[in-house]
This record gives structure tokens, sequence and C-alpha cells, in this order.
């Protein structure tokens, strides 16, 4: 089977047989009637309904860090403090030289 | 006296819907046929003008006038039908196995005598349709743009916003992907 040829008389085909522009009746009539009925939505409005829909989860993760800070069992130890930490590590130098110039 | 299509679309802008309804009648026709060339139904063929028209009435601020508003309105109408096309690309067309009577017969005097085999007949209309129906989206717009249509590469890269070199390329792995399922036709029905 030539396959160039097939191809060539169903594009032929295609060609020969242009589709109809047949338009259902009234149909610019109901093309105007859903136009007319579409909402009309100004940028405030868009950005109303997006905060909207946006405060839901803002609220829900309000309630979960409040309910976290309020619940979660506080540092028990003071080495669990960072700012202790980090004076320790800080000074460790310093503590470490102490004994050597008092000696002096 | 008569008003232009540019008066008609300024007033639309400004506000009075109604002067777009003889925009609608106008090129109505003109999109449906457009429309039925790529809807696999004619429930579909209605819902894509009318898509087409929404599309047109939200954008019409961008005409700017500079081509014809057929022209405008053509590119609205191609990017919406291939928008359909990619949005039903899963239930495409059924296989071959499902021929019709017709087609067969059609397709058996194409192999044994080619020039016999008449393109104007119905069944090779309908065959064409259901090879369509199996190509891809931008394979079956591409097919239908340039060959179908006659349209060239230029047109075809302006009704769609593919760049030239994109329609060439697609256009080449349309007809290379329209040869694979005819001959797909050839091995289920003659081998």
């Amino acid at each position: 089977m030539n396959l160039a040829q097939l191809q060539r008389k169903l594009i032929a085909a295609a060609r020969a047989n242009p589709p109809s522009q047949r338009v259902p009746y009234a149909f610019e009539k109901r093309i105007l009637a859903r136009i007319a009925a579409r909402p009309i939505m100004d940028r405030w409005e868009l950005w109303g309904r997006a905060l909207l829909r946006a405060a839901a989860p803002c609220i829900a993760i309000m309630l979960l860090l409040g309910a976290w800070a309020l619940f979660a069992p506080p540092p028990n130890t003071p080495t669990n403090d960072l700012s202790q930490q980090l004076e320790q590590t800080l000074l460790a130098a310093v503590d470490q030289d102490q004994p050597i110039d008092s000696a002096r | 006296m008569e008003r232009t299509e540019a008066e008609m679309i300024a007033a639309v802008l400004k506000g009075d819907t109604a002067s777009f309804e003889p925009l609608v009648e106008k090129y109505s026709p003109r999109l449906f046929a457009t429309a039925r060339r790529y809807a696999r139904h004619e429930s579909e063929v209605e819902d894509i003008v009318q898509q087409v028209w929404l599309k047109a009435f939200e954008k019409l601020d961008s005409f700017r006038g500079e081509a014809p508003f057929e022209h405008w309105l053509m590119r609205v109408a191609i990017r919406t039908c291939y928008d359909s096309l990619r949005a039903h690309q899963r239930n495409r067309e059924k296989p071959f196995s499902e021929l019709t009577e017709p087609e067969e017969d059609w397709l058996d005097r194409y192999v044994s005598q080619p020039d016999a085999a008449d393109e104007n007949a119905e069944a090779a209309r309908q065959l064409v349709e259901r090879v369509l129906g199996l190509l891809s989206p931008p394979a079956r717009l591409v097919i239908t743009l340039q060959e179908i249509e006659g349209r060239s590469v230029k047109e075809i890269s302006k009704l769609t916003g593919w760049s030239v070199p994109l329609v060439k390329v697609r256009a080449f792995r349309a007809r290379a992907e329209m040869r694979r399922i005819l001959a797909r036709i050839g091995k289920e029905k003659y081998l």
C-alpha cells in the first residue's frame, strides 16, 4: 500500500468536504445573554476574595502556633539555653587561662 | 448608516454590550466551520464557539485595530480549538478495528485500484476524520491548517503563536505521525 498516496488522497478528501457553516438558531442572542449574565468583577473584589480564602489557613496556623507556644514544655536544663552555650564557648579560653594568671 | 466594525468595537469597549451582537452574527458561521474541523462531536462545536466569543469579549481591549478584527478573532478561535483538543486528548477516537463498512470498502478499493478510490466519497471523508482524530493535538492542528486549509507556515505561526521553526518541526512530525497511523491501518487490516 502506497502510504504517501493514501495520505494525499485523504487530505484531498478533507479538502473536498469543507465543514458546514451552519449556526444554531438565535445563537448570537445566547452569546449576548451569557455575556450579560457574567458576574462583573473589579480588582478590589478579586483582592477581597483572595484575602478571604487566605484567612482560614492563616487562622489555623496561628492557632497551632499559639497552642504549641502554650503547651510545649519549657527547656528544663540550662545547657539548652543557646545564649548560655554561646557564652560558655566564647569564655572557655579565658576560663582555662585564669589559673595560670592567678599563679603569677 | 451602517456602523463600521471599529465603531462597534469602540462602543462595546465603552460598555454598550449590544454592539457586540452584529459581530457575533457576522463571524459565527466562520467560527462554526473552524470549530467543526477540530471537534469530535457536534455538541462540542457549540461549546467551543461559545468559548471563543466569551474570550473575544473579555480580551476585546487587547485588539489594537492594526489587523482586521477577523484575523484577531481567528487567532482566538484557533487557540481555543487547540485547548479543546488538548483537553480531550485522553478520549480520542477509537482504533481502526472499528472501521465502518463503507470505510473498509473504500480502503479495499484503494488497495486494489488506488486511482478508483474517489476522494469525494463520504467514506473517504469519514476515514480522514478518523485518522485526524487519532493524531496528537499539535499534529492535528498543523495538518488541518497547512494541508487541509492550505495556510503558509507564517500564517500558522501567527495563528497559533508558535515560532516559524516550531511550526516547521511540528508539520514534519505531524506528517510522519499521520503516515504511522496509516501504516497501522495497513498492518491491522491487510497483514
